[in-house]
């Protein structure tokens, strides 16, 4: 049970990566791998602020920022640079390596005898574990709220649209290059913010805890359309995030089947593979059916709210 | 005599190809009257859609200066000039954004060239006025308000692509062979609609067709580009007057 606990609430954690990955995956289908370098300098920032005694509340915000400024970088090379955004990723990705080193001047820093969010008064008299829930959950609702709210004014449609069709939202008079460099550093300041609160949550950052990053954000968003089909907007955004609950419950069970911790990556991967054959496999064999049928009674709140 | 809505002022561009330069765009010279409805024919290569690409924006032009009401925007950016120009493109894909309904894409239409803010759309408020707006042409497009335009027919596509470039009324609508990817029925239909429309709402229009019929039956002047350089330019009277048959002589000329 605990464990189980435990594999919702780093879900849900992990749940805003994924809905930073979502924004520049899918929205503006940008293979951006920032995020690798923009979630460990989210961590880095949120643990060295709070070991300077920071509230860990202004720290977790400072890891959004950082975050985007990550995000800034990489926009600022592909948009201004003309640098391919793949590569402009790369770039910023290992810079930030470096860079987190200079922030948390080696390359762990734990967070024991500090206060963070994890860690008060209020989750401290929760089962164990629960307090990652329902930190989790209240940063979900509030990503949640902000970003559907943001997609739906007219600045977040133009934002839309610069992913859907760019040369007809030039022509609408979109400031495409802006859109892409809006896009970029919300999408990364999301994903420093899932590295802070995951930083704080495991007690610990680590220069390479963004290593496989990518994998684990990218799996949330497919798995939640693989789950869940056809949605609107903002039901993708919820979808991401049981995606990534439904990510951490399969590698729960599969470490629980006996595999060694170094596996993780290996196995990370290969989950994400098959995800992403689904859409093949489906024609094939039309497994989507018993994968509908296999996974939605787990999840009876959302087939309540559908 | 009025002030031409459009000027092109000697506007050449230069490509440079394995060392030989190359004027796709020959010292153009070009005015167009407010409420002018100007027909373009021309060859493949003959620099039409280089012509539009130069009066959008997409591509800055090697020299020369192009005046829109008087002012001078030859430095403007694409972005910018879509406040006073808007474009109907040939392909349907370009025209509309295809993962975004028939609603999103008017409303996005009905900011063009305005700033976009934190404000909402308010789809469903506008909704009725959409409706209205797109029941205009009678294809089907009002019934499929919400479906995304990926899952439009290439008419009815085309079709909202004009709608948008006409809803926030542009000062220039650039027509790039709109209806070529229809059908004959579909391709005719749109035609008299977008007559009908340039008419009613006054608008000043330049359209390319390869459909000489087209060209000769709408509009109230017609240009013929060959070669980067206007060829011939015949206003209404000449117009009338052209067949069918000096249109196919021409061309068969100019390839010749």
């Amino acid at each position: 049970m605990n464990l189980l606990t435990s594999a919702i609430g780093q879900g849900m954690l992990y749940g805003i990566t994924g809905i930073g990955l979502f924004l520049s995956f899918r929205i503006l289908r940008f293979p951006d791998m920032t995020i690798e370098g923009s979630f460990p300098v989210g961590a880095a920032v949120c643990v060295t602020c709070i070991t300077n005694g920071m509230s860990p509340f202004l720290a977790t915000l400072l890891a959004f920022v950082a975050g985007g400024l990550a995000g800034l970088a990489t926009g600022v090379l592909y948009t201004k640079g003309k640098i391919p955004v793949l590569l402009a990723g790369i770039l910023v990705m290992t810079a930030a390596y470096s860079v987190n080193l200079r922030i948390m001047g080696k390359s762990n820093v734990s967070l024991l005898n500090t206060k963070t969010l994890f860690a008060n008064k209020f989750v401290n008299s929760l089962p164990p574990y629960f307090n990652s829930v329902i930190i989790g959950l209240i940063v979900v609702i509030i990503t949640f709220v902000v970003l559907n709210y943001f997609l739906q004014t007219n600045l977040g449609q133009a934002f839309i649209a610069t992913g859907d069709n760019e040369a007809m939202s030039k022509s609408q008079g979109i400031k495409t290059d802006t859109m892409k460099i809006i896009g970029l550093v919300v999408s990364n300041g999301f994903v420093g913010l899932s590295g802070g609160l995951v930083a704080q949550n495991d007690g610990y950052a680590d220069v390479n805890m963004g290593l496989g990053v990518i994998v684990i954000g990218l799996a949330a968003v497919v798995i939640g359309e693989v789950v869940y089909g056809n949605l609107t907007m903002g039901q993708r955004l919820i979808a991401v995030i049981f995606g990534s609950i439904i990510y951490r419950i399969v590698i729960l069970f599969v470490l629980q089947l006996g595999f060694n911790t170094n596996d993780l990556k290996l196995i990370s991967a290969i989950v994400l593979a098959i995800c992403l054959m689904l859409p093949a496999l489906r024609d094939k064999f039309q497994i989507q059916k018993v994968i509908e049928k296999g996974v939605k009674p787990n999840d009876t709140s959302h087939a309540a709210t559908k | 005599m009025t002030q031409a809505m459009l000027q092109l002022n000697d506007v050449t561009v230069t490509v440079t190809n394995g060392g030989q330069s190359l004027n796709i765009l020959n010292h153009i010279n070009l005015s167009v009257n407010p409420g002018d409805f100007i027909t373009i024919l021309g060859t493949n290569g003959a620099g039409k859609s280089t012509l539009f690409n130069v009066i959008s924006g997409n591509l800055t032009p090697t020299a020369g200066q192009i005046l829109l009401d008087g002012k001078d925007i030859t430095k403007f950016s694409e972005e910018k000039r879509a406040r006073y120009i808007s474009r109907v493109f040939q392909d349907p894909k370009l025209g509309t954004a295809p993962r975004m309904t028939v609603g999103e894409n008017m409303l996005l239409a009905e900011k063009r060239g305005q700033r976009r803010t934190l404000g909402l759309r308010h789809l469903r408020q506008k909704k009725p006025q959409l409706l209205k707006e797109l029941g205009l042409f009678d294809n089907g497009l009002a019934d499929r308000f919400d479906t995304p335009t990926g899952d439009l027919s290439g008419g009815q596509r085309q079709a909202l692509s004009l709608m948008m470039a006409i809803s926030a009324k542009p000062e220039l609508l650039l027509l790039d062979e709109h209806t070529a990817a229809l059908d004959p029925k579909t391709s005719n239909q749109l035609m008299a609609f977008t007559h009908q429309i340039i008419s009613e709402r006054n608008l000043t229009c330049l359209m390319i067709t390869h459909h000489l019929d087209d060209a000769l039956k709408y509009g109230n002047r017609l240009i013929v580009l060959n070669d980067g350089a206007i060829e011939g330019d015949y206003d209404t009277a000449a117009k009338a007057a052209l067949s069918k048959d000096d249109m196919l002589q021409f061309f068969d000329s100019a390839i010749a």
